[in-house]
């Protein structure tokens, strides 16, 4: 029954899915909400601005800089939670075989 | 892990990309401006030159490339590098991050130029540490035995290196 019941809602989130895709523009549509706001300006100035001919270095590491400082702090912060759980457990297993 | 003299042949080829693959890993940051590429990428490929040590020579034969006490340290200084660069534009007059008020007496055009260049060398910073840190933290949970008898091998790999 419980098995049922899961698949039943998974069938009705997919169903919801699906119906949800279906708004979705074109691939590569260029009427797209997306491509019709502020990628003309980016793809318009970027070069303008910068001097700079790879859109995306500058969009990433320009317009959007403030998203790839976030970034950076999440990789790093990653490695910092490896850091602590990790070396820590080694500690242990070092003091135990003493 | 390959052990020492398991294979003339890695060690030596391993020891002969490393120059090529961080001398392409600087070229990806710097050219960054012009091809894909950036810090992301070219810190990946700084980091991988030093994992192959790390997988070629063992954990205690690399520490001469990249002591495993620096890579948090580089982390660090790459985020440090990238918010300072934020923050001198601040003392320049502008926002954080607004690189055309860099005081580097460029035009402004040239200024976000040269924003763009600090701040990916700053994610290749972090980006170089934390994949090496994460590297050196999971082989670290090896048995005490192990590490010993690898430490044992260590003066030899040594003269090797010279």
């Amino acid at each position: 029954m419980a098995r049922f019941l899961g698949f039943l809602t998974i069938l009705a989130v997919g169903a919801v899915l699906v119906y949800g895709g279906m708004g979705l523009p074109a691939f590569g549509d260029p009427n797209a909400p997306a491509a019709v706001h502020v990628s003309d300006q980016y793809l318009e100035h970027g070069y303008h601005d910068t001097h700079t001919p790879n859109i995306v270095t500058v969009m990433i590491a320009d317009y959007r800089s403030f998203d790839t400082l976030g970034e950076t702090i999440v990789v790093f912060t990653a490695g910092l939670a490896c850091f602590l759980l990790l070396r820590a457990e080694r500690r242990r297993e070092e003091e135990d075989a003493e | 892990m390959i052990r020492p003299k398991d294979s003339i042949i890695v060690e030596v080829v391993a020891r002969f990309m490393v120059p090529f693959i961080q001398i392409f890993a600087f070229y990806v940051i710097f050219h960054g401006h012009y091809s894909p590429g950036g810090g992301f990428q070219g810190g990946a490929l700084l980091a991988g030159s030093v994992l192959l040590q790390r997988v070629v020579f063992g954990k205690r034969g690399s520490q001469s490339g990249f002591a495993t006490r620096f890579g948090i340290p580089f982390g660090v200084i790459g985020i440090l590098i990238y918010a300072g660069t934020g923050f001198l534009a601040q003392a320049g007059g502008g926002n954080f991050l607004q690189y055309d008020h860099l005081p580097f007496g460029l035009s402004p055009v040239y200024l976000r130029n040269v924003g763009i260049l600090l701040v990916e060398i700053g994610v290749a910073f972090a980006v170089m540490g934390t994949l090496i840190s994460i590297y050196d933290d999971l082989v670290g949970l090896k048995k005490r035995g192990e590490g010993e008898s690898m430490h044992s091998a260590g003066p030899e790999r040594g003269r090797d290196a010279g």
